[in-house]
């Protein structure tokens, strides 16, 4: 047998692959041949046929928004909601003489310097093809005017819009917070979660508050109808409908009319008031004061009112309840003292002094007892009933910021509680690791954890510092002997269509490891605190039922050793701040509740009193005397010829 | 001493770059960013990922073109056994999207292991033939019809026919070039054509839908049909010369489906027309016919045979697409080349034309 030699294969290898390639290129220009072909046959030959289509396509998709979610109160009183009013609207991309346009429909509707600003705004933020509303809120009467003069105006359409308002105003702001038109911003975000095509067509998003948080909930889902549309572009003929599933409808625990009462007893004063049921979690009152209108920042704030609400000293715009930061003064004391029994550093019977000035041991520095003749001795009731500051420095000595961290942590202080709102503050329960991180770029002498700064956090002062809604989840939390709920203000999320109902966080976290017999020690101490020779006792008058709370003053400056404080030389920016924390009825709380106002001075005086009427509100229905006839959530107190009348109506 | 030194940078960064291919894409560069504007409705957002993606690609392209095709190739085995591990991992825990399991989702990210498959396979077939080279006979064609089985069914089975197809065509385009007998792919051919109403039976609901609708799209033009004519009109309407950038009625009133995605071209053709279009077609032509030339020129088997798979692969990506947007082809998921958003597929497309130069740059 003859065999090729290798060269002559090899060579023939390399003609039949050559000649591969050849077959393989002819074929890929063919194949594109083939597509510019089909590109000349569609674009040139049926150039007309599908210009025309193009010109008369006929069937367009045009998304149907669904209603957002309402927001109720835990009786069903409606806080947010929906109306429907006119819009005037202007696709600039349909225009040929945009400002002529403008002007003519100026001779029609009033049209004013606000609205052309907020128009340029507008205008400036979305795309041609997208209707933008030149005025809103249109009455039935202009409506109606524009609706017989649209054939003038091709590309402007008056459309009937829902509008959120929120009745309650100032009293919900910082609970509800507000929505607002989409900006690019959101577009953006919106664009990354991948949801931009459910909103299609929207025009508003939450921004702040329930309204942000609860977005996936309240927005809803588009809906979409196919339409037959004319040259113009204008709908003639529904095809086919897909409805939109409507937002969900949430129930919060808050109850508006309490709410009311909180607010309105601040008065003119700053602070921030949060009570929660601790046997559920849920928030019933959730005040920051001062607050704004929500209804403002809608359809876009104009930027005079913007200004003056962001450049107010108050600082309206701020949560206090979930991002104010406070030192809690005395108001500690009752977690301070649960840490305390819980380590061991003191029994519940055992006696301590308590006198005026407490010192450490080799050093000469007094640390005050707010009392200066002192409480002579004490048990751990009546050192919290009588607010002793000596005999909690000394505990807080004895144990050491170690051992108190853990402890008192248990509460969640210092930490977010993970209420339902955007931009919670965590706080600060000090620690020597807090302290290292804190001043981490300042030298080690100030970095360094001294035994000596125990003895201030022991009172609550030093660098604790906790928001008003930890304050009263740490009330709500010893109330309910240690169970523990995520605050949450809504309670209940209705399914639109379904009417499915979705209750939120109604079961507790976790139960704390104290040893349950603790807590009626501490809790017989704020029950002295109200009554006679406790720090409240003056509060307790005509009460009906049993309430235990801790009065507090947090330090908005030092005091230098040897000084006294004195209110009245003071500026109101620099006195301090009035706390109280309270819950009531003792034997099953139904409320828990913590107040601070600022700059108000001792706790007793300013926060104790709104905490005792809110208290009063909740479990009894009794309206404080001064509010009397001034509650726009509660009918007036009906007159007796009132009664009169609408007996003999009936 | 600055200029040279600016010099000396430039060309150590430019060196392993193919120069008619980069000039060819960078006209579809050029091309795809002005469509993408377009047809997101101006978002800056998806014109950062893409410059973002353009930067992986052109990173991923400078390493592999960089690299020496003989010590990239030993990667071929390790590669397309993780490749094939991954598929049986989707098979076993995957994610199910639209009725399909093509996801594996590792914890942080999610990744598409046929994805792998279209650069993994025609390498370990390019590699085994290289590795027996010398001693071919019909046994080492009949191991390579198994290694490009075993995957496409895997493929197949998600059910991802468009995919499938894809990765065993890459590797059949290196049994052809290796040498696989006329007989054998005309009678192959034949036994396709006779068994097609066997796979009809098999094909899943959707994908019957899609080929009827290909057939016929007025039969249903507001639901199955209802893309393909959009796109087909938008495409007519176009006419010679285009509306215009920016100016597509069809696209900017929402007619197009996926019109950033797989449908990018019905956007390009509305608003650039034929003259558009023939441009664009002239450019892939010109990266096809640079691909041919290297495949021509190669020194090894696997140089050969990997660069002639990976061009006609290419050409296959930009066929199937234009072809489904035109109205010629049934709608399969497959991106235009270099032209569709998306990160993954244009990195992955990055380094086989990276491979690709790298062969180009391989002497003797």
């Amino acid at each position: 047998m003859h065999r090729p030699t290798r060269l002559k294969d090899a060579q023939a290898e390399e003609s039949q692959f050559q000649l591969r390639l050849v077959i393989a290129y002819g074929f890929m220009v063919l194949m594109l041949l083939t597509l510019a072909a089909r590109f000349i046959w569609l674009q040139v030959m049926q150039y007309e046929h599908f210009a025309t289509l193009a010109q008369n396509n006929s069937i367009s998709l045009v998304p149907v928004q669904p209603n957002r979610g309402l927001i109720m109160d835990r009786n069903g009183v409606v806080l947010a909601q929906n109306h429907a009013a006119y819009t005037l609207e202007i696709t600039p991309a349909k225009m040929d003489d945009m400002e002529a346009t403008i002007k003519a429909l100026g001779s029609l509707v009033e049209i004013t310097p606000r609205d052309d600003r907020r128009f340029r705004k507008f205008l400036a933020e979305s795309k041609e093809f997208e209707p933008v509303p030149l005025k809103l809120k249109l009455s039935e009467e202009e409506a109606a005017r524009i609706a017989a003069n649209a054939w003038r105006f091709p590309g402007v359409e008056v459309k009937a819009r829902l509008f959120r308002d929120y009745p309650y105003k100032e009293l919900t702001s910082h609970v509800l917070g507000y929505i607002g038109r989409i900006n690019q911003r959101d577009q953006q975000k919106l664009e990354e979660d991948d949801k931009l095509a459910n909103y299609r067509g929207a025009t508003h998003i939450g921004k702040l508050g329930l309204e942000a948080v609860y977005e996936a909930e309240l927005h809803g889902t588009n809906g979409f109808e196919e339409v037959e549309t004319d040259a113009g572009g204008r709908a003639v003929r529904s095809l086919r409908r897909t409805p939109p599933l409507h937002g969900n409808n949430l129930k919060l625990a808050l109850d508006i009319r309490l709410q009311e009462v909180a607010d309105k007893l601040f008065g003119q004063r700053r602070g921030a008031l949060v009570a929660i049921d601790p046997q559920t979690g849920g928030v019933l009152a959730f005040v920051s004061k001062p607050g704004f209108d929500p209804n403002l920042f809608i359809d876009g704030i104009d930027s005079a009112t913007w200004k003056s609400l962001n450049e107010d000293w108050q600082k309206p715009l701020v949560n206090r309840a979930v991002r104010g930061l406070y030192p809690p003064g005395s108001t500690f004391k009752p977690f301070m003292a649960m840490a305390a029994l819980q380590s061991g550093a003191i029994g519940p019977y055992d006696l301590r002094p308590a006198p005026g000035f407490f010192t450490l041991p080799g050093s000469s520095h007094q640390f005050r007892d707010s009392n200066p003749r002192g409480n002579g001795m004490v048990n751990i009731s009546k050192a919290i009933a009588v607010s002793s500051d000596t005999f909690f420095y000394r505990v807080a000595w004895d144990m050491g910021i170690d051992r108190i961290h853990p402890l008192v942590g248990q509460f969640g202080l210092g930490q977010k509680t993970g209420i339902d709102l955007d931009g919670e503050a965590s706080g600060v329960l000090p620690s020597k690791e807090w302290k290292e991180k804190r001043f981490a770029r300042f030298k080690p002498e100030v970095r360094r954890w001294y035994p000596a700064d125990v003895v201030s956090v022991g009172i609550g002062q030093g660098f604790n510092a906790y928001t008003p809604l930890q304050m009263a989840n740490a009330t709500a939390i010893l109330a309910a002997d240690g169970k523990v709920f995520k605050p949450h203000l809504v309670q209940e999320i209705t399914q639109a269509g379904s009417g499915k109902v979705r209750l939120v966080e109604p079961k507790p976290v976790r139960t704390l490891a104290f040893r349950p017999e603790l807590y009626a020690h501490v809790k017989d101490g704020m029950v002295a605190v109200m009554r006679p020779g406790g720090t409240a006792a003056r509060l307790a008058a005509g009460l009906t039922y049993t309430m235990a709370g801790k009065t507090g003053t947090a330090q908005v400056v030092q005091i230098k050793q040897g000084a006294k404080y004195n209110a009245a030389a003071l500026a109101e920016q620099y006195r301090d701040h009035s706390w109280f924390i309270a819950f009531a009825p003792v034997e099953a709380p139904r409320i828990a509740i913590a107040v601070i106002v600022e700059n108000a001075g001792f706790g007793a005086a300013s926060a104790a009193p709104i905490a005792r009427a809110v208290s009063d509100f909740a479990l009894t229905g009794k309206v404080p005397a001064e509010l009397q006839g001034k509650l726009i959530t509660m009918p007036q107190p009906a007159q007796a010829g009132d009664k009169q009348d609408a007996s003999a109506a009936r | 001493m600055q200029a040279p030194l600016a010099k000396r940078i430039w060309d150590a960064i430019a060196a392993p770059f193919d120069g008619w291919l980069m000039a060819f894409l960078a006209g579809i560069f050029v091309m795809s960013m002005l469509v993408l504007f377009s047809a997101s409705n101006q978002s800056w957002h998806k014109i950062d990922n893409k410059l973002v993606y353009t930067v992986m690609a052109l990173t991923v392209m400078w390493i592999m073109a960089n690299a020496r095709p003989q010590t990239v190739m030993n990667f071929a085995p390790p590669l397309y056994a993780a490749g094939v591990l991954l598929l049986v991992g989707v098979e076993l825990f995957g994610v199910t999207v639209n009725g399909s399991t093509r996801w594996l989702n590792l914890g942080i990210v999610r990744i598409q292991p046929s994805e792998i498959m279209k650069t993994a396979l025609p390498m370990m077939v390019a590699w085994y033939f290289q590795k027996y080279e010398s001693t071919l006979n019909w046994r080492h064609y009949l191991v390579a019809v198994a290694l490009i089985a075993v995957p496409g069914a895997l493929v197949l089975k998600q059910p991802d026919l468009g995919t499938a197809v894809l990765i065993m065509g890459a590797g059949f385009f290196v049994l052809f070039f290796a040498g696989l007998s006329w007989k054998i792919i005309i009678g192959g051919l034949v036994a396709f054509l006779a068994s097609l109403p066997v796979v009809w039976n098999l094909l899943h609901d959707y994908q019957r839908r899609r080929v009827l609708t290909l057939i016929d799209p007025m039969q249903d033009p507001l639901g199955d049909g209802y893309h393909i004519i959009q796109s087909m009109i938008a495409i007519g309407s176009g006419g010679p010369w285009g509306k215009g950038w920016l100016n597509g009625s069809q696209t900017h009133l929402d007619y197009i489906p996926e019109r950033t995605t797989d449908f990018i071209f019905a956007v390009y053709s509305e608003e650039f027309g034929l003259a558009g279009n023939l441009l664009l077609l002239a450019l892939y032509l010109g990266v096809i016919t640079r691909g041919m030339l290297i495949t021509a020129r190669a020194q090894t088997l696997y140089g050969r045979l990997l660069a002639g798979a990976i061009t006609l692969s290419f050409f296959v990506y930009v066929f199937v697409n234009m072809g489904m947007v035109a109205g010629i082809l049934p709608v399969v998921g497959v991106p235009l080349p270099f032209m569709s958003y998306g990160g993954t597929a244009t990195v992955s497309l990055a380094v086989a034309l990276g491979m690709l130069m790298s062969i180009g740059n391989t002497k003797r």
